[in-house]
Order: structure tokens, then C-alpha cells, then sequence
């Protein structure tokens, strides 16, 4: 399942990057492993062979017996169990510990990426280059995380006069920041390299554009219940899992020439079997508050809670079966959670558009002659190769909640309003009366203003 | 003045980037010439051309009157006369209003993008790349349509309410838009071709950039314009202004030279450049700060169907005693002076302007340097693209945006209104509560009747 087309000669820095990669697939191979199991990579002729060289030493004298073809398939099989379970014992442990993770897997996304640029343009040596582009992860990842915490922990942030100045002028400081990386890079430009570091401020952009907006989106649809951030990533796994499993049984005719190991069958069959996932475990999900509720910030404790009342949407609703429905199972009704008809539509997402940045990616690592973005996880590649996926998915959660789940965040608004004039605040509360008042909200009372 | 230094042939597009900058930059030739136009409002760089400027973009009729004199003046007349034509145009454009504004804002918009996509073009040879015009412009419509629907959901809000396709577009419009941009995605994904991988990817992050740079700052401006045609027009004259005095100052001054990316720059220029701008700055926000015209934010009246630059002046905008500190007391003498608080302002945005624009510029140098070319393209007679004029006014649009958002003022009355009316009833009232206690407190409110809520 992990073929290696290395063309002769050109990117050496390459082949010391993976010359532990190299794969001794057989074609037939191709069809085994779990080629589309969590991975993108590309099916060709394989020309070197794979070693597993990172699988820590105790898997190696495990698995020692079986044949080279099997051992692989194991290596996979127990790194994706233990992925999985590292999953669950993180959700455990509860939201500020999801956020380091989150933290931790964009940081980690973000060399793979940057060290692929290095790379592919040897431009190992040039001035400052490494400098610049983590002093522009720290600069975006301040904007961003400087206005989630401006939004959610509003009170604790008026208490603390840093805090208070810091957040009032966050817009002007972080573009501060980002000013004195521009005008660094404007002063390192070196006569002979122009185009080069042209070129990686270019990538060091589009990498950040990806990888830290996309995280920054995960983090919001965390804090709008755990719910948001656990069925989607769950989903994609799903359905990459099921997209293999029914691409290996019954996979026949492909789907995409960037990917030839795909097939329709398998697409489909993912398809189905992830919105069924999908309606299940949003099912077990939605019974807990601990998933449901938003996470908020308790200001006497300095803590998160996630205890709220469960809004509409996590409480069990009467749903009247059309009626081809009810003649074949004899139900009138049927007790659903709202979310359950949510998790249709995300599930559909991730199985119809979740691929495509799968596509990407394998486009991606053919147009950049590379197997895998890096070699952290023994069997499966760079943290990058597990995330591709995930992130069109955070997209589309964040614009799903944002257009038919929830309006603005009120304690949002309430800072907004407190910033204004106040005339504008006079003009804004009688025009609220009236609409409340229309409503039937207010009891209609004499005008006192 | 436009000369296009292109690689002689390379017929697979991949070896394209695998051409080592040393190769290319041995090119690369220094000189100082003899002409003083090139510190004039261009970031032209100083080399030697290898072709000789040919003005082809003139028209007849300049060509005919000035054909008498020498190459090097005729140069500079004809750069002086477009300088001339365009500040005439910029004039022009501000009486015809705010609408009139923002489409010229959407057209150089449009150019510039134009014309960095042609630049990326020519670099990787990529003309026949299939399907690639048709999605960078695709991209380009999806950007502005989601950043120009924000702006008509926040600034137009009673017309919206009014029209209801126009409310669907606007409650659904993230969506709409993600959507738009996903099929750009998925089009590209399918267009992958075996070949040119790398091409595509290289061409797809060039629009994107590109996109980052064009759109999200025209788009800044416009907001900037809503905020008051002042604070459109002051950034950007402060910005030519610095151009031409810091072009006079190095050619009646200039000795030491500034960096070593644009060899024609000065420091003499730069700090001549610097006081000169603070101080234009400091009398033209004086002289605008007096009409209503410039100084309002520009509102949509709902009734008329046009646009409404009229309101009470902030108090911005109306003459302040200032007193002076003591120093400059026994040299004036003078205890108070009045100004306008707008200028105070002014000298801020000057000092941005003067000290970080000419980055903006030398980064546009550094990008012209990299790909060899030596305008951005040919459209203005003597001065290159449309990008050569605007490449300083980038960084400002956004300081003047950020500073308006810091510094001036607070979210806008309308969209948080517009937010209100869409939360749930319950937070709808809690939020109802907390600005009646709120205003109560602070006296603007009666401490009313109570028991009766």
C-alpha cells in the first residue's frame, strides 16, 4: 500500500527525507493493506521498497514472524487503534486539554508543510528564512487566539487590566506584529534569491491560510458543544475506513485517475455506511450533557463547565414517518434527536466532499514527487496525511453552524453593544423594545425613555 | 519603460522552478542611470535595460507635441502629464460620490488582480494549463461575492430587510458562499493533469495569494470609505504625496543611498519625504475636515434609494482648543491653538505612511526583481500597471482600517442591531435587560417604572 515512484536524479534532499520510506510493495499489494483506509497515497508501480523503520522496537520483534506484506497491515492496524484510543482518552480529559491538542497537531501540520517547501526548493540556507515563517505562525495563531479568548472569556478578561488593553487594541497590535515580519522579510531579501524567498513567503502564506484558519474553525465548533468537534472528525475516519473496507470486498471500477486505488463502489458504500455511523453515534452522543452543552468559561472556578440545559436540538422529538416508511416497518412515529437529521448532512459532507481534499493531497505529493508529508506515525506517514481530510470538514461544520444552527454569540453582542455611543446604545434599545414589544416579549408598557 | 526579460524557451513547464536563482540573477545588472524619473512615484528599479524604453502606449497626440525635445526630458513630461491626468481623474471621482467610488475601488481591483495572474502566467509558461483562466476567475468572483455581501448585509440592512430573495441570500450567505467556492475546489481537483501537477498547485497558490492581497485590502478601502470619504482620500494622497516629495527631496538632495533593493532611494529623500508628508497631511485634513461631504459616513437612505453623506460632524471633526506644551509656546507664542482632532490623527497616519509605505513598495521591487519583469504590466504611458501605482496603498488601507477599528471607533450600530434581531428571543431579552440596566446607570435612561416589567 505504500508505493514510492521516485523519478532519477533532481530533488536528492527528497530521498533523504524518506530513504527509510521506501516500500516493497508488489502490484499486488495494491489491492491489500489499508491502502484506503486513512491514506491518500498515490498507487503506481512501486520502484523501492518500504521499510518501516520508525515501528518502535517491540512491534518489530512481535510481528517478527509473519510475512512482510501482513506485518505491514498489523503496523497500521495497531497505530490506528492506538490513534483511536488516544482520541477517546483526550476527550476524556476534557476541552482545555482538546485545545493543546488542537495547538499541537496545527503546529505540527505546519513544519510538514514548510519543511516540504525547504525541500523542494533547497532553500535550506537561505537568511532568516525558518525565522520568518515561525514568527508568522506565532503572529496569525496570536490574531487568532487573542480574539476566541476576547469572545469567550469576556469577563475574566475585563477583570485583568493587561488583559483589558490587550484585547481593546488586539486588531492594531497583532497587525503590528505582522508588519514587523513583513518589513523583516523586505529586509532580508538577498540579491541572488530573489524568487526563492518570493516563493516561501508564498508558501509560508497559503500553508497559513490552511492549516491555522482551519484550526482556529475546529476551535469555535468546539466551543459550540464537544458534539460539533467529535461526530465530524468521526465521521471522516469512518468513512475512510468504510470506503476501504467495501473498495477491498467489492471495489471494481475506479473513481479517479489521481487516485487509482479508489473506486465508486467503495466511495458509495462509504457513503452509506457513514451516515448510518453517523446517525448512531450522534444517537449515543446526544444523550450526554458532556458533549452537548457549550463549553463556557466559570469565572469563580477558572474553569470550563459544560453543564447546561440541552438546547432543542439534543432533545428527543416526535417525527412523523412518511408513509412508505411506515408500511414497511409498521412505526407511526419515530423518537429522533434533531441533531441525528444534522448529522445527514454532515455525514453527507464528509463522505461526498471529504475526499476531494484527499485529492488534493495526493495531488498534492505527486506534483511534489513525495510519499508522505513526513514519517511521525510509523505505517501512516506525517500528521498532515491523517488531517488532509479534516479540514474542508472543520470549514463546512463552521459555516453549517453559523447558518442554520446558531445566530451571532450573544456575549459577543453585549460587547459590541457596551463599545458603542452611547446614543447609538439609546437608538439600539428602543428599537430592540419595539421589536420585543411587537414580539410579545415585553408587555407593552408606557414609554419611560 | 517596459521591458520583459523572458527565459528563452523550457519546454517541460516543471524545469521551470528548477532554474536556480543564480542562473537568473547573473542577470541581474546594476546601474545608476542618468534619468531622475525613476524616483518619481514608481518602485522601478535601477537597472540597466536591455531594451530601450519605448513608449508605445502613448497616444499620437502627446507623442506629436512633444516630439521636439530629447528622450529624457520627453520621459518626464510624459510621466508628469499622466501624473497630472490621473490626480485630475482622482478629483473628478470623489465629486461623482460614493457609488462612483466604489466601482473604480472594484475596477483597479480587478486589474490588479489581472495583472498579477498574467505575471504568474508568463513566470510558469502556463497558458495552456487547461481550465486554469476560467478558475482563477471563478475564485476571484466567489471572494468578492462573499466580501461585497457582507459589506450590502451590514450597510444596506433596511433595503435587505425590505426585498426577500435579498434576505434569503443574506441569512444563507456564508453558506452560499462556501458553497460557490467549494465547486472552484472541486473543479480544480478534477482538472488535475497528469503532467503539470506541480504547475496547477504553483498557479492555484498564486491566485490565492493574489487573492489575499487584491481582495481582502480593496475591500478594506471600501469599508474605510463608509466610515467617511475622509478617510479614503487622506490615506491616499498622503501615500502619492510621500512618493513625489520623496522623489524631490532625493533629487535635489539625495546622496546616501536608502537599501540596497532600490539603489535610486535615499535617506535624504526618505526623512525629506517624511516631514514634507506629516506636514501636507497636517494642512489638507484641515482643509477637508471643514465639509460635511467628506467627513460623514456615508449612509444608505432607504426612502431615496441613494446614498446620504450627511449627519452631524463627530466631534472628530470639530475645531478643538489644544494647548500648546511650553517649549513651543515662547517660540510661537501662542497658548492654544485650534485644530481639528482629525489632524492629530493625520499626523499618525502620515508617519505610517512615510515610514512603512516605501516597504510596500520595495516588496513590490523585491517581486519585480524575482520575476524579471520590469512593470507590472502596460496599461498607464510611462508609469506601468495599474499594481506599479498602488503597490504602497495596500499596507495603508489596511492601517488606516485597523486604526479605525482601534483607535476611532467601535463595531457598527447597524450590524450589531442586524445581529440582535437574529438571536433567539430569550437572549434577545436578557441582552434587553442588561442594556436597560446599563443605560440606567449611566443616566441615559430614566430609572423608570420597574414593577410593571
Amino acid at each position: 500500500m505504500t508505493e514510492l515512484r521516485h523519478r532519477v536524479a533532481t530533488e536528492k534532499e527528497l530521498q533523504h527525507q524518506h530513504s527509510e520510506d521506501k516500500g516493497s510493495e508488489t502490484e499486488g499489494k495494491e489491492r491489500d493493506g489499508a491502502s484506503d483506509n486513512e491514506t491518500k497515497s498515490d498507487s503506481g508501480v512501486p520502484e523501492v521498497p518500504v521499510s518501516a523503520d520508525d515501528t518502535p522496537e517491540v512491534l518489530n520483534k512481535a510481528l517478527s514472524g509473519l510475512s512482510s506484506r501482513w506485518r505491514n497491515w498489523w503496523v497500521r492496524g495497531i497505530l490506528t487503534l492506538a490513534m483511536i484510543s488516544f482520541f477517546f482518552i483526550i476527550i476524556y480529559l476534557g476541552p482545555m486539554v482538546l485545545m493543546m491538542i488542537v495547538l499541537c497537531v496545527q503546529i505540527k501540520c505546519f513544519q510538514e508543510i514548510i519543511t516540504i517547501g525547504y525541500s523542494v526548493y533547497h532553500s535550506y540556507h537561505l537568511p532568516w528564512f525558518r525565522t520568518l515563517s515561525w514568527y508568522f505562525l506565532l503572529c496569525v495563531n496570536y490574531f487568532f487566539y487573542g480574539e476566541t479568548v476576547t469572545d469567550y472569556f469576556f469577563t475574566l478578561v475585563q477583570r485583568e487590566e493587561p488583559l483589558r488593553i490587550l484585547s481593546k487594541y488586539h486588531r492594531f497590535i497583532s497587525f503590528a506584529l505582522y508588519l514587523t515580519g513583513f518589513c523583516m522579510f523586505v529586509l532580508s531579501l538577498v540579491k541572488k534569491h530573489y524568487r526563492l524567498q518570493f516563493y516561501m513567503f508564498g508558501w509560508t502564506h497559503v500553508t497559513l491560510l490552511i492549516v491555522v484558519t482551519q484550526s482556529h474553525l475546529i476551535i469555535h465548533n468546539l466551543f459550540e458543544g464537544m458534539i460539533w468537534f467529535i461526530v465530524p472528525i468521526s465521521c471522516v475516519i469512518c468513512n475512510d475506513i468504510m470506503a476501504y473496507m467495501f473498495g477491498f470486498f467489492f471495489g471494481r471500477t475506479p473513481l479517479i485517475k489521481l487516485s487509482p486505488k479508489k473506486t465508486w463502489e467503495g466511495f458509495i458504500g462509504g457513503f452509506f455506511a457513514t451516515i448510518v455511523f453517523g446517525i448512531l453515534l450522534s444517537y449515543v452522543m446526544a444523550g450526554y450533557r458532556y458533549f452537548v452543552c457549550p463549553v463556557e468559561f466559570n469565572n469563580d472556578s477558572n474553569r470550563f463547565t459544560v453543564d447546561c440545559e440541552p438546547s432543542e436540538l439534543f432533545q428527543l422529538q416526535d417525527y412523523g414517518l412518511p408513509s412508505v416508511l411506515q408500511s414497511i416497518t409498521g412505526w407511526t412515529t419515530v423518537k429522533l434527536y434533531p441533531f441525528q437529521i444534522h448529522s445527514i448532512a454532515l455525514s453527507s459532507f464528509a463522505s461526498i466532499m471529504g475526499p476531494f481534499g484527499g485529492f488534493f493531497a495526493s495531488g498534492f505529493k505527486r506534483a511534489f514527487k513525495i510519499k508522505d508529508f513526513a514519517n511521525t506515525i510509523p505505517g501512516h506517514g506525517g500528521i498532515m496525511d491523517r488531517f488532509d481530510c479534516q479540514y474542508l470538514m472543520a470549514t463546512f461544520v463552521n459555516v453549517y453552524i453559523a447558518s442554520f444552527i446558531r445566530g451571532p454569540n450573544p456575549s459577543k453582542v453585549i460587547q459590541q453593544l457596551l463599545a458603542l455611543r452611547p446614543d447609538q446604545q439609546l437608538h439600539i434599545f428602543n428599537s430592540l423594545k419595539a421589536h420585543l414589544t411587537e414580539k410579545g416579549l415585553l408587555p407593552a408598557l408606557e414609554e419611560a425613555a | 519603460m517596459t521591458e520583459l526579460r523572458r527565459r528563452g524557451g523550457g519546454g517541460d513547464p516543471d524545469s521551470t522552478e528548477n532554474i536556480s536563482d543564480k542562473e537568473a540573477d547573473g542577470d541581474d545588472r546594476l546601474a545608476f542611470p542618468g534619468e531622475g524619473e525613476g524616483e518619481m512615484e514608481g518602485d522601478s528599479k535601477a537597472e540597466t535595460p536591455d531594451m530601450p524604453p519605448s513608449t508605445d502606449n502613448t497616444p499620437q497626440c502627446l507623442n506629436k507635441a512633444l516630439e521636439g525635445l530629447s528622450s529624457r526630458w520627453k520621459n518626464w513630461w510624459i510621466r508628469g502629464i499622466l501624473s497630472m491626468t490621473m490626480i485630475t481623474g482622482f478629483f473628478l471621482i470623489i465629486y461623482l460620490g460614493p457609488i462612483m467610488l466604489i466601482f473604480v475601488v472594484m475596477g483597479v481591483q480587478i486589474k490588479c488582480f489581472h495583472e498579477i495572474i498574467t505575471i504568474g502566467y508568463r513566470v510558469y509558461h502556463s497558458y495552456d494549463l487547461p481550465w486554469f483562466r476560467t478558475l482563477s476567475w471563478y475564485f476571484l468572483i466567489c471572494v468578492n461575492y462573499f466580501f461585497y455581501g457582507e459589506t450590502v448585509a451590514d450597510y444596506f440592512g433596511a433595503l435587505v430587510q425590505r426585498e426577500e430573495p435579498l434576505q434569503f441570500l443574506v441569512r444563507y450567505h456564508r453558506f452560499i458562499s462556501f458553497a460557490l467556492y467549494l465547486a472552484g475546489f472541486c473543479m480544480f481537483v478534477l482538472s488535475l493533469v497528469k503532467k503539470h501537477y506541480r504547475l496547477q498547485f504553483y498557479m492555484f497558490a498564486w491566485t490565492h495569494v493574489t487573492l489575499l492581497i487584491v481582495v481582502t485590502q480593496s475591500h478594506l478601502v471600501i469599508q474605510n470609505l463608509f466610515e467617511g470619504m475622509i478617510w479614503f482620500i487622506v490615506p491616499i494622497s498622503i501615500v502619492i504625496c510621500n512618493d513625489i516629495m520623496a522623489y524631490l527631496f532625493g533629487f535635489f538632495f539625495g546622496r546616501t543611498p536608502l537599501i540596497k533593493l532600490s539603489p535610486k532611494k535615499t535617506w535624504e529623500g526618505f526623512i525629506g519625504g517624511f516631514f514634507a508628508t506629516v506636514v501636507f497631511s497636517f494642512f489638507f485634513a484641515y482643509l477637508l475636515s471643514q465639509y460635511q461631504y467628506f467627513v460623514c459616513p456615508v449612509e444608505y437612505n432607504s426612502e431615496t434609494n441613494r446614498f446620504a453623506v450627511e449627519c452631524e460632524p463627530s466631534h472628530l471633526f470639530m475645531m478643538q482648543e489644544y494647548t500648546l506644551p511650553a517649549v513651543v509656546q515662547n517660540a510661537v507664542r501662542w497658548k492654544t491653538v485650534n485644530l481639528y482632532p482629525f489632524q492629530i490623527h493625520s499626523i499618525a497616519l502620515s508617519t505610517f505612511a512615510s515610514l512603512i509605505g516605501p516597504f510596500g513598495g520595495f516588496f513590490a521591487s523585491g517581486f519585480k526583481r524575482a520575476f524579471k519583469i520590469k512593470d507590472f504590466a502596460d496599461t498607464i504611458p510611462g508609469h506601468g500597471g495599474i499594481m506599479d501605482r498602488f503597490d504602497c496603498q495596500y499596507l495603508m488601507a489596511t492601517f488606516v482600517h485597523v486604526y479605525i477599528a482601534s483607535f476611532i471607533r467601535g463595531p457598527n450600530p447597524s450590524k450589531v442591531l442586524q445581529q440582535l434581531l437574529v438571536l433567539q428571543p430569550e437572549q434577545q431579552l436578557s441582552i434587553f435587560n442588561t442594556l436597560r440596566n446599563h443605560l440606567r446607570e449611566r443616566g441615559m435612561l430614566p430609572p423608570a417604572v420597574e414593577e410593571a416589567q
